[in-house]
């Protein structure tokens, strides 16, 4: 039997959806019991989130004021020490995850799977390689535990209505105090969050400014999606770099994407290869964006989108 | 510090389209431009930066792989790096023995700070430096986009999903490069014939006393899933249609 751990990612009150979309990935493990691991100053209300995600069977709860702000190497010996006993160590492909289990990995010295996006086997996973071009079949060593992180856009999120035990876990381990949160520099929106949005709009580096990148928030706010943008944008400083879509910002899958003035660079195009519409305008009918796009506009985007958002 | 380590791997050149063989047994390389890492780069650059702002006295680049990828170390060197270190091995060593391999050096150079890239754009792993600090039980700063060094701390910004989060670190410790650190500089001709005098040192991760083991194992290679092919609307009108068609709007 398969026994999982999943470290749960959350911002001291609200649990990250990421955790539900890594449980889904789990219960893809044939004969698996499924418990969840939430670090926390204070974390009993994050922990009864993580109780009612269907298929979880506990909820482990390790409060310590040294956990928030969220660390990776406050964080790690934690895992290692909650994990021993369990044969797979799952955390979220999220920039969180990222940081923390290829750390927990080197402490329980294995290499880690990473952005799994398909179970084959209790240690057989698909992942994507070369930014999304290719996709390999992985086998983690039968002996050992197996440590990955989940890529959550090829996963949907596992359903509710669950009442799991929530047990607070004593974890006796010395902490570092090498690495100090000094702030989070955060631009808040109250726009639909760019991860788990069913909706998103992007724009490029044809918007020219940040001023003239308004007219993407307009057409957004319309649709009552959130807002993306390729690297080109981030790097021009029209909007800033959580924003980014692609191999190095975020890696989303919403029912409806749509691009605007990017051109479709494979980096940016890995970002959006789950989406379920991808729809594109640029004024390039050669544009590699119209290569992957379900339904295109070749126009001019300062013409298109006023046009489209007063259409809709 | 004395000296920062720079990670450099040798990968397929990132405007490549990459191919899975018709055989499924890995991808199209032979004939495939080949560079640095861009991440690599960057890591090396801001070194480099580093170097010229009096915060270090030496920049060595190294590279664990096949012997071309002396090519990448020689690029490195002609950037500005001092000194290069190829840790042969045919096959592309994993994240923990990478990890292993590189303590190995940092306790042999006494090094200061180790900068790598965030990750490899051919393996996607990223991992290495997470590794890396966790086996040295330092600090580690993963997609730095900005970094200060002043003395025996580092403030650094780091990209999350968020935004930008800053920490400071105690040194040594590892950094891992993002894509907004800098901008590498281009290589001039004469820094290449001089990166020809500069040393290299070949060694094997047996001399370094690393052995591979406990590795995941690649067996099937596909290509994604291709999208169907869509449609091109004439105007606006068309798109709003097309969207309609389809319930989304
Ligand atoms: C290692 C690595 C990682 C990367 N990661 C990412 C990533 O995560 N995300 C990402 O996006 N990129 C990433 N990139 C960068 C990527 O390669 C491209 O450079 C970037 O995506 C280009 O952005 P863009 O499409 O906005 O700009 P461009 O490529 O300049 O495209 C602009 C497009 O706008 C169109 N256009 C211009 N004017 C108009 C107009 N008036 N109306 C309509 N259309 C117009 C043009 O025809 C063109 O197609 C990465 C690159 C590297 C090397
Ligand atoms: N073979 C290698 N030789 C030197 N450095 C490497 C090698 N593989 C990875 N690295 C470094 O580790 C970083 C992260 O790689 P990865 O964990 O494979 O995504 C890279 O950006 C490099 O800086």
């Amino acid at each position: 039997m398969a026994k999982i751990l999943i470290i749960a990612e959350h911002d001291g009150s609200t649990l990250n959806p990421s955790a539900a979309k890594s449980v889904a990935c789990a219960a893809d493990i044939s004969d698996a019991e499924i418990d969840v691991l939430v670090l926390a100053a204070d974390g009993e209300s994050v922990a009864s989130q993580a109780a009612e995600i269907a298929g979880v069977s506990r909820v482990l709860v390790a409060n310590n004021a040294a956990n928030e702000p969220a660390l990776a190497v406050v964080h790690a010996p934690q895992v290692v020490a909650a994990a021993s006993g369990y044969s797979h160590v799952f955390g979220p492909s999220t920039t969180w995850g990222k940081d923390l289990m290829p750390r927990v990995a080197a402490l329980l010295s294995v290499n880690q799977i990473s952005d799994i996006m398909a179970v084959l086997g209790s240690h057989e996973f698909r992942r994507p390689i070369y930014a999304g071009n290719a996709i390999v079949t992985v086998t983690a060593p039968a002996e050992s535990v197996v440590v990955a992180t989940v890529r959550t856009a090829s996963y949907k999120s596992a359903g509710g209505g669950n009442s799991a035990a929530v047990e607070s876990l004593e974890l006796d381990v010395e902490l570092p105090t090498h690495t100090r949160f000094v702030e989070l520099q955060s631009g808040s929106s109250d726009r639909p969050d760019l991860q788990t949005a069913a909706r998103v709009v992007s724009g490029g580096r044809a918007l020219g400014s940040a001023e003239d990148f308004e007219i993407i928030y307009k057409l957004a706010d319309k649709l009552g999606a959130g807002v993306g943008a390729s690297r080109a944008a981030v790097d021009a400083g029209y909007v800033p770099n959580e924003m980014q879509v692609g191999q190095t910002g975020k890696i989303i899958a919403p029912e409806l994407y749509v691009a605007i003035g990017i051109s479709g660079a494979i980096q940016h195009l890995t970002g959006i290869k789950d989406a379920g519409t991808i729809v594109a305008i640029n004024k390039d009918s050669e544009a590699p964006i119209f290569e992957v796009a379900d339904i295109g506009l070749v126009a001019d985007l300062f013409d298109a989108v006023p046009e489209l958002e007063a259409k809709l | 510090m004395k000296t920062i380590l720079v990670g450099i791997k040798r990968a397929v050149d990132y405007n490549v389209r990459v191919r899975v063989k018709s055989d499924g047994t890995g991808v199209e390389t032979d004939g495939v431009k080949m560079s640095i890492n861009p991440f690599d780069e960057i890591a090396l650059e801001e070194a480099l930066r580093l170097k010229e702002a009096g915060r270090t006295e030496e920049v060595v680049v190294i590279s664990v792989g096949p012997s071309e990828a002396q090519q990448q170390l020689r690029t490195g060197l002609a950037m500005g790096a001092d000194r290069a270190i190829l840790i042969e091995s045919d096959d592309a060593p994993q994240p923990l023995t990478l990890a292993r391999a590189f303590l190995k050096l940092v306790e042999k150079e006494n090094a200061g700070l180790v900068l790598l890239g965030k990750q490899s754009i051919d393996s996607d792993n990223n991992q290495t430096g997470q590794m890396l600090a966790a086996l040295w039980g330092r600090p580690q700063a993963t997609s730095a986009s900005g970094i200060e060094v002043d003395g025996d701390t580092a403030r650094v910004t780091r990209e999350v999903d968020a935004g930008l989060e800053v920490v400071d670190i105690d040194l040594p410790g590892v950094i891992t490069a993002d894509l907004r650190l800098n901008t590498p500089r281009y290589v001039k001709l004469p820094d290449i014939m001089k990166a020809k005098k500069k040393p290299l040192e070949t060694m094997s991760l047996a001399d370094l006393g690393v052995e591979a083991g406990g590795d995941i194992v690649s067996s099937a290679f596909a290509p994604p899933e291709e999208r169907s092919k869509g449609v091109i609307v004439e105007d606006v009108a068309g798109l709003v249609g097309a969207l309609k068609e389809k319930g989304l709007l």
